[in-house]
């Protein structure tokens, strides 16, 4: 057993660790978002003497960055919606109906997700083009929905499985077809794993940055994170732009995982203990 | 009310078979039990009778309709689960209309009927909670009008009470047998409790290993047991099985080892008159044996002395056996004491070794 003072300081001197390590970048990004350009790259001053918002309008007003915005919540928000509807669709025959090969077929399904994703993006670049999708919200909404696939037909299938067979049986008896009970019994008893599995898509897709690269080719499309890679013109990189873009894009990441953090937790040991 | 007839069915999950040529008559406004130990088919027979897995072969007919491959809701059962299966995320209301929702009712009837059904079960106080809030007495009354309100052809109940706790289950057993008597719908039951088999069914089927052993009303089970089986299965405490030898001559006598005891059944059939002495397996229900002072005879050792509020019953030593015997109540016995036995003769249950049939 260890003496009360050494537990006492090893948790909160772990904590701060942590805690340093994965926030004091972004305290460096709303420092640097709020800083005159004249103290960009100079330390001190460690905080701006000065702080300005001058990026902030920079970036709505010059750089249109309105546009990427909007690019990115539509192919978040239509992923999302995408990811969880096909999801739950393959996740309740998966739990609940006798198919053959159901094991083999969840294998398959994780194995896909094991596939790096530049591995890919050439052939998927070559079938976007063919359908005629380049530079649309389409080409990102199917190659981000197809990703995040695996990982909701696995949150989904454990959190269907969960529930008690008899539910399944009582809306049967009851008068359901297969498709009623999905939709009046497990789909209201499911709202954790689709909280937790869309939380998790919107964030994959809102943060994606490679098929959004290669997909997109001009404003209409681009998101984001390819808006932000994009800033640097010939002459001088525009470190100030580019730390207010990444402070606004982390603040609905910051919402989500605030307003929904245990769901988050609950999604990812679903089919761990029963409860 | 239709009579339910199953008709040589089979079921097998895997290469198990579970059932296999099974055949099976309810009659018309029936309450019938399957009674049987954990793993007999009674599960999987009322499974199928609800149309909630598929047979391999054979029929199910409800009065002349064919409903073997008809789905659950074109079946128009009802059922109560074990696990009560309410809906976690619907109030007692809700989850009393639900039946009666998914088929489409006018909502001014639905209301009506939640009001009839939560009137008729005492749960017009709970209407709005969650199944999570109630108790499991509660709980097991809203599983049951669940079952009530859409007034189905056929009712089935697999274990309904085995959640409730003792008090609970002789009160809500008698409640469903009120039911059903006001109701008078054919209703198959599943139990593997002797009690609410015997005491709720017009008829039980006692099963094992996926077969019927056999059929009758409660008094005929129990009365006439037809195989060692059922004998063992039904009465509590459980039948004294006593291997002994069916010697020939008149009267018959069974040998028990070192005692005989005069066999007084007229319906020994001729070949037991066969002249070579037949083994057989003697059964004595304890209620049957009385234990009394021991003046001389038939001597058996007191082993333990169970009092059970009304009985007490008296574990003995009886020659190479151990027996259950009952004893009357003022009967001042101790243990190791020597006991006599007072065995009712008419009430000897005579069993095939081999086959574990009984003998007439």
């Amino acid at each position: 057993m260890r003496s009360g003072w050494q537990r006492s300081l090893l948790l909160p001197l772990c904590v701060t660790v942590v805690l340093s390590w994965s926030l004091l970048p972004i305290a460096w990004q709303v420092t640097t978002s709020l800083k005159p350009n004249a103290e960009l790259l100079s330390l001190p001053p460690l905080f701006p003497s000065a702080p300005t918002t001058e990026h902030y309008r920079v970036l709505f007003e010059e750089q249109s960055f309105h546009q990427s915005l909007i690019n990115s919540a539509v192919v978040s928000v239509l992923t999302t919606v995408a990811a969880l509807v096909i999801g739950a669709l393959a996740a309740f025959p998966l739990a609940r109906l006798r198919i053959a090969g159901k094991g083999m077929f969840l294998g398959v399904v994780l194995a896909a997700s094991m596939f790096p994703a530049i591995v890919t993006v050439g052939p998927l670049f070559v079938i976007i083009r063919a359908l005629g999708l380049r530079d649309t919200w389409w080409a990102l909404v199917i190659s981000h929905t197809s990703f995040a696939l695996p990982l909701t037909i696995w949150i989904l299938t454990n959190f269907m499985r969960e529930l008690p067979d008899d539910l399944y049986r009582a809306a049967r008896v009851d008068g359901c077809t297969p498709w009623q009970a999905f939709i009046y019994i497990f789909v209201p008893l499911c709202r954790p794993g689709f909280a937790a599995a869309a939380i998790l898509v919107f964030l994959f897709s809102w943060t994606e940055f490679l098929f959004a690269l290669t997909f997109t080719a001009t404003e209409a499309s681009r998101t984001i994170p390819v808006a932000i890679v994009l800033f640097p013109g010939i002459h001088e990189i525009p470190w100030g732009e580019m730390a207010a873009a990444s402070v606004i894009v982390t603040v609905p990441v910051f919402v989500l995982v605030a307003l929904f953090h245990k769901h988050i937790v609950l999604g990812l040991t679903a089919g761990a203990v029963k409860g | 009310m239709p009579e339910v007839r199953i008709e040589h069915i089979s079921k097998h999950y895997g290469d198990a078979p579970v059932l296999h040529d099974f055949s099976l008559t309810i009659h018309d406004g029936e309450f019938f039990t399957l009674l049987g130990p954990s793993g007999c088919g009674k599960t999987t027979l009322i499974n199928l009778v609800a149309g909630l897995d598929h047979i391999d072969s054979g029929e199910i007919y409800f009065d002349e309709r064919q409903v073997s491959t008809l789905s659950p809701k074109d079946r128009d059962v009802a059922m109560v689960f074990q696990s009560y299966a309410l809906y976690p995320h619907k109030t007692v209301a809700e989850n009393l209309a639900f039946p009666l929702r998914v088929n489409k009712q006018p909502k001014a009837k639905i209301e009506s009927e939640v009001r009839r059904v939560s009137a008729l079960l005492g749960l017009a106080g709970l209407l709005e909670k969650k199944p999570a809030e109630i108790s499991g007495g509660e709980r097991q009354r809203v599983a049951l009008g669940r079952a009530l309100i859409r007034e189905p052809a056929v009712f089935l109940m697999d274990e309904p009470l085995s959640n409730l706790d003792a008090q609970l289950r002789v009160q809500t057993r008698a409640e469903i047998k009120q039911l059903h008597r006001t109701l008078k719908r054919t209703t198959i039951y599943v139990t593997h409790d002797q009690d609410e088999a015997l005491s709720l069914s017009d008829r039980l089927a006692v099963m094992d290993r996926g077969e019927v052993i056999q059929v009758g009303t409660p008094e005929e089970i129990y009365r006439a047991p037809a195989h060692l089986t059922v004998a063992k299965f039904i009465g509590s405490p459980q039948m004294n099985m006593i291997p002994g030898r069916l010697m020939p001559g008149t009267p018959l006598q069974v040998d028990v080892g070192s005692t005989h005891i005069a066999v007084c059944s007229s319906e020994l059939p001729e070949q037991s008159m066969e002249p070579e002495p037949r083994e057989v397996i003697v059964g004595l229900r304890p209620e049957d044996i009385r234990v009394q002072q021991a003046s001389k005879g038939q001597g058996a050792r007191v082993l333990d002395i169970e009092h059970t509020g009304s009985r007490v019953w008296v574990d003995l030593v009886w020659g190479d056996h151990r027996v259950k015997a009952l004893a009357a109540g003022d009967l001042s016995i101790t243990r190791d004491q020597l006991v006599a036995l007072d065995i009712d003769p008419t009430c000897l249950h005579l069993f095939d070794t081999r086959s574990g049939d009984r003998l007439p």
